[in-house]
């Protein structure tokens, strides 16, 4: 345990002290400000004279404004902050020398790659979390709207599941910077995993779906729509090992619980507003925690998978100093 | 030479797929001993430290290091060694004195002991006046002499030094195999380090090896090596050179 605590010590004052880190923290600030100021004045263009639907102060963080909304905007760089966090952590103590010498402490190996993905997930927790405040302070003073309890549980939530989805892509890039003796080539693997789990994997998932279970043209109508079921479970299926996935469905649960996603309510056109206004009720905090309840554990299982390889393969690896 | 030796090592073998890289060594060093383990690059004498430390496993034989496994009780063993690793590296945007504390802390060393122990090592290895510079700066002298405090900074049993001297200018030499013949007097510390410099190997240690691909082919005192290989009676003048060339020839 004193391994574990002393390597997160000193990754931590690392990332404090590290110009990549104030860099990328600075960029995302930056937008995560512009995105809730944007949104925040566009819901508040839109909502005058209308009566207030209910749990707006979510919409902060889901509504697109004119870009694209907080949610959106973590589900594609999240995986950035995460690459570069981890994309070095091995290979950079290999390439420094340093690695042999710290396999010759007292300590256990995988206190290693512990303490550097502990570090590496209390920096994404404050990214995270500093980000949701900025944004829900940005909201209180422009939309002028104070978040109601649960609310703030669905928010938390929230930055749970999106500080799993980064830590996702921290293991991944740990993993290459174990596999991995270059640097850039680690960054680089890390990056081709990310756009093809991010952006590929629905193409690929309807490519493997349309093999499996072809949809045939059949005069039978109970069979075609049978062979259509199963051809978007299959897509269903697949689309559960990308995370990017996972994350946006598990989000618009927990932060949507009018169920009306992904469109955002600004963007509704008017016979959307008429069913909304139909169908009033939101959906519980309960039910949705049961709803978002599987996409929590994959997204685990996948996290813990991909640190689980990288912990198997650390461990069987020769340390040498050349 | 009394007592149980410190260093055990029998039948040792290691391979890297087809190739044999240390073929059935068998080694004892005693406690107090400055063992200089000689051979030209690549005979397999990093590897065999390695699996002194419990960094690699061995294919078959056995090590014990203070009667502890390497393999199966590394913690213990890591516990009572310290290593220098050939070219060994540190955090270059700390100064000595953080790369230190960091070895301490790992090693469960709080750092109200550390700090003294510290300013010691840093002034035996003759760096406490360069201990706030980054050691990003340092010379390779400087890198080498600081790689040997953090080696000590927990007080082992045993110090494994991959070739200390290497890169080393002769002052720096110099320096450095003083630096080392002190521990092993003034601390009766037992002190394996490997070397391919024959001079270096013969004025500080008290027995030698000689390894050459991967077998150990003489161990022993060097007057003895000398009188067996060469027929220098006591006293003759020989150099380590000659004993080295002509095992390094036979093997």
């Amino acid at each position: 345990m004193n391994g574990v605590l002393t390597i997160y010590r000193k990754e931590m004052e690392d990332h404090f002290s590290s110009t990549r880190f104030l860099l990328i923290t600075m960029l995302i600030f930056m937008v995560g400000v512009i995105i809730a100021a944007l949104s925040g004045m566009s819901m508040r263009d839109e909502l005058k004279g209308m009566a207030k639907p209910d749990f707006i102060f979510l919409l902060m963080f889901t509504s697109t404004g004119k870009l694209f909304s907080f949610v959106q905007f973590i589900s594609f760089f999240g995986p950035l902050i995460g690459i570069i966090l981890g994309f070095d952590a091995i290979n950079r103590e290999r390439a420094g020398r340093t690695l042999s010498k710290l396999a010759a402490q007292p300590i256990y190996r995988d206190a290693i790659i512990n303490g550097k993905f502990l570090a590496g997930v209390t920096m994404i927790a404050i990214v995270m979390l500093s980000l949701v405040l900025i944004i829900a302070g940005l909201g209180i003073t422009l939309v002028g709207v104070v978040p109601g309890p649960e609310e703030i549980g669905r928010l938390f939530i929230y930055l749970v599941l999106g500080i799993l989805y980064i830590a996702f892509w921290l293991g991944v890039a740990i993993l290459f910077s174990v596999v991995f003796r270059s640097t850039a080539t680690s960054a680089l693997a890390a990056l081709a995993v990310w756009i093809g789990l991010s952006f590929f994997i629905g193409l690929g998932g309807s490519l493997l779906a349309d093999a499996i279970a072809p949809i045939n043209d059949t005069a039978d109508i109970a069979r075609a729509q049978d062979a259509i079921i199963k051809n978007a479970e299959v897509q269903r299926v697949v689309s559960f090992f990308s995370p990017s996935t996972l994350y946006g469905d598990a989000t618009s649960t927990i932060l949507d619980p009018l169920r009306k996603s992904p469109r955002s309510f600004i963007l509704m056109g008017p016979l959307e507003r008429v069913s909304l206004s139909r169908f009033q009720n939101p959906l519980p905090l309960s039910q949705s925690i049961v709803i978002v309840m599987p996409f929590f554990v994959s997204l685990a299982a996948i996290t813990f998978l991909c640190f689980g390889i990288c912990y198997a393969v650390f461990m069987r690896q020769e340390i040498r100093s050349t | 030479m009394d007592g149980e030796p410190v260093i055990r090592i029998e039948n040792l073998v290691k391979r890297y797929g087809a190739q044999t890289v240390v073929n059935s060594l068998n080694l004892e060093v005693a406690e107090g001993e400055i063992f200089g383990f000689l051979g030209p690059n690549g005979a397999g004498k990093t590897t065999t430290m390695l699996m002194m430390l419990g960094l690699a496993e061995p294919d078959s034989g056995a090590v014990r290091i203070c009667g502890f496994d390497p393999v199966r009780e590394s913690i213990k063993v890591k516990k009572v060694i310290g290593y220098l690793p050939e070219n060994t590296g540190f955090y270059d945007d700390m100064d000595a004195r953080g790369n230190l504390r960091f070895i301490a802390r790992l090693n469960n060393i709080p750092d109200s002991v550390s700090s003294g122990r510290i300013d010691r090592l840093l002034d035996e290895v003759d760096l406490a006046r360069e201990a706030d510079k980054k050691v990003g700066s340092y010379s390779k002298g400087m890198r080498q002499r600081l790689g040997i405090a953090e080696a000590l900074i927990k007080e082992p049993r045993i110090a494994f030094l991959d070739e200390p001297t290497v890169g080393l200018d002769p002052e720096g030499t110099n320096r450095m195999l003083d630096i080392i013949r002190n521990l092993s007097r003034e601390r009766g510390m037992t002190i394996f380090f490997s070397s391919h410099l024959l001079d270096q190997v013969q004025r500080i240690s008290d027995r030698v090896g000689i390894m050459i691909g991967g077998s150990l082919v003489a161990v022993g005192p060097l007057a003895e090596l000398a009188e067996k290989g060469l027929g220098v009676k006591e006293g003759g003048v020989f150099t380590l050179e000659d004993i080295y060339m002509k095992y390094f020839r036979e093997g």
